[in-house]
């Protein structure tokens, strides 16, 4: 029997079992009242979470540009998401003439459920998890799909032409940044031997972000380009697509997308810390599984953070540079180290723990250098404009391909 | 009845209903949409059966993969918004030729029942990724027709390139 200060939820779930069993519900429908219950109850905590959260990202960038942020509703605006959400909805729903209701209105609810459909193999400690699915990695990647379907949903049926282009180069991005993000989530399967997402955390003694620095960084970039959020946040861009797919959406409807955006945002840095940073990892974790949810919390945390600071310092890309990024860069990348650390981890795992540590990361450091050589010898023969003077407007400092005289190419 | 039966038995009517609903839409969009819920249907089934691979796979390609390119495929099409007529004229045909489909494959599958070896339960725990795998490479078992299939894919994949490719002096 788990102690309740060790481990609460198996303690919770034991005990709503054995109510279940004691009133004399057959197990296996008691077994079903359990999911359901942890699905709503899960569900509801991804979605509280992203009151917070909607609160600390304001906040912070609104610090970065050097603002208060919300600062009147509550101690330090602490309520104020609630308050907008509460505003949101006494607002109008609008539906344009001519748009097609079924998939209009079906497409904000998929792009919530896409998001939430992950937190059920998320594994949250030792003893928690949703479902326990023996091929995890590969359902995260199914799960993706469902996103991108809601998106074409939202613009075409909206019967908007900028509803519809945003929509499709969404679809476009999210279809090829899904390419390198999959090859370098293949070096953490490859590193644990399974799909597994609980024997892909147990199997990290040493954190994989250590063992694999660069497809960590490729898969965090792709998870960023894939969740639509700056610099990669074309799907919408305010100035040039007046708000992409979801621009004939108002009041709750709406909302959906926004909660739907701050959720994946969120949902891929728990995902990128239980590939890369261990997960529940921790000390004490195992035999204070709730130490673990802590761990887990505390580190897609970090990489959120890193994220909203993505968000307020870096400009955004063209959608030419981002298909270059994707295409020329984080895809042979990604196919190449899938390659060579399938090779030297082959090589290195017999020997000393050290010595494989220290092996991975120079074979890292030696794509890395090697693609940079690459992609400076051509940088003489990159795209010149034909139609206009070369103006001095702000570029994304592109750390891989960016030339040393700036905005000029 | 068990909890898994009734599982089943809704996840069934829906996708039974969702197929029936796709072939009688009157618009494209609708009947792609209808598409998505009988392919989920089928993944839950899968999920019942304790084929996680085989669902996760199902989602994978079927709703990540095919379906998106079938609604691309209606959205660039003309008159995709307007609705059509109910069914088109070859639909009573078409019902007869899957019935009859239908009717061989369940009498094959009763005789199985009945005569042939029963089925080995394998139980939650077993883990089918590792042997579909190996069974994937080794000659023994399907290597020859996965990399068939991998070349044909390539071809295709060149295909593509070849056709989309712009050709130096035809157009900007």
């Amino acid at each position: 029997m788990a102690v309740f200060w060790q481990d609460p939820i198996t303690f919770l779930r034991l005990w709503l079992e054995n109510l279940l069993l004691s009133w004399g519900v057959p197990a296996d429908w008691a077994l079903v009242i359990r999911f359901a219950v942890g699905a709503v109850l899960l569900v509801t905590a991804a979605l509280l979470l992203v009151i917070l959260q909607l609160w600390l990202e304001r906040k912070l960038i609104g610090r970065i540009q050097d603002r208060l942020g919300p600062n009147r509703v509550g101690p330090w605006g602490l309520l104020q998401p609630i308050a907008d959400v509460l505003k949101i909805f006494t607002k109008e729903h609008i539906t344009p003439a001519g748009a097609d209701r079924i998939p209009f209105n079906l497409a904000p609810v998929l792009s919530v459920a896409a998001a939430l459909m992950v937190w059920a193999v998320i594994p949250f400690s030792a003893t928690v998890f949703g479902a326990d699915l023996n091929v995890g990695i590969l359902y995260l990647l199914a799960v993706g799909a469902l996103g991108e379907l809601a998106i074409i949903l939202a613009g075409w049926g909206s019967n908007n032409k900028y509803a519809l282009l945003g929509a499709l180069r969404t679809v476009a991005q999210l279809i090829s940044y899904s390419v390198p993000m999959t090859l370098s989530a293949l070096v953490p399967v490859m590193f644990s031997g399974s799909l597994h997402l609980s024997v892909i955390t147990r199997a990290q003694e040493v954190w994989f972000i250590v063992l694999a620095p660069v497809p960590a960084l490729i898969f965090l970039t792709a998870s960023v380009a894939e969740v639509g959020r700056a610099p990669f946040d074309l799907p919408e861009a305010e100035s040039e697509l007046v708000a992409g797919y979801s621009v004939e959406y108002s009041g709750l409807k709406f909302g959906f997308f926004y909660v739907a955006e701050f959720l994946k945002a969120f949902t891929v840095s728990l995902i990128f810390a239980v590939l890369f940073l261990g997960g529940w990892r921790g000390p004490g974790a195992e035999s204070y599984p709730v130490l673990g949810f802590v761990y887990l919390m505390l580190k897609s945390g970090i990489v959120y953070l890193l994220m909203i600071l993505f968000r307020g310092t870096l400009p955004r890309f063209r959608i030419d540079q981002v298909m270059d990024l994707n295409w020329k860069v984080l895809t042979p990348l990604a196919l190449i180290l899938l390659m060579v650390i399938a090779l030297a981890d082959y090589f290195l795992r017999g020997t000393l723990p050290l010595v494989r540590i220290l092996g991975l990361l120079c074979i890292n450091g030696l794509a890395y250098l090697v693609l940079d050589r690459v992609l400076s010898s051509r940088e003489r023969l990159r795209r010149r404009l034909v139609a206009q003077p070369v103006r001095p407007v702000a570029r994304p400092e592109n750390l891989i391909t960016s030339s040393d005289v700036g905005g000029r190419s | 009845m068990s909890a898994l039966q009734w599982v089943f038995l809704v996840t069934a009517l829906i996708t039974v209903s969702a197929a029936v609903m796709m072939v009688a839409s009157r618009r494209m969009m609708h009947a792609a949409l209808w598409l998505a819920v009988a392919l989920l249907g089928v993944a839950v089934v899968f999920v019942t059966l304790e084929a996680s691979f085989f669902a996760v796979v199902q989602l994978l390609v079927y709703i990540g993969s095919i379906l998106i390119i079938i609604v691309f495929a209606i959205m660039l099409t003309q008159r995709s918004t307007e609705a059509g007529p109910r069914l088109n004229p070859f639909a009573w045909g078409a019902a007869g030729v899957a019935g009859v489909v239908w009717a061989a494959l369940t009498y094959i599958f009763i005789r199985w029942l009945m005569s042939g070896t029963p089925l080995q339960e394998l139980g939650a725990s077993f883990d089918d990724v590792v042997p579909l795998g190996k069974a994937l490479v080794d000659a023994e078992g399907f290597a020859v027709p996965f990399e068939v299939a991998s070349v044909l894919l390539l071809a295709a994949l060149i295909g593509a390139v070849y056709i989309a490719f712009e050709r130096r002096g035809e157009g900007s």
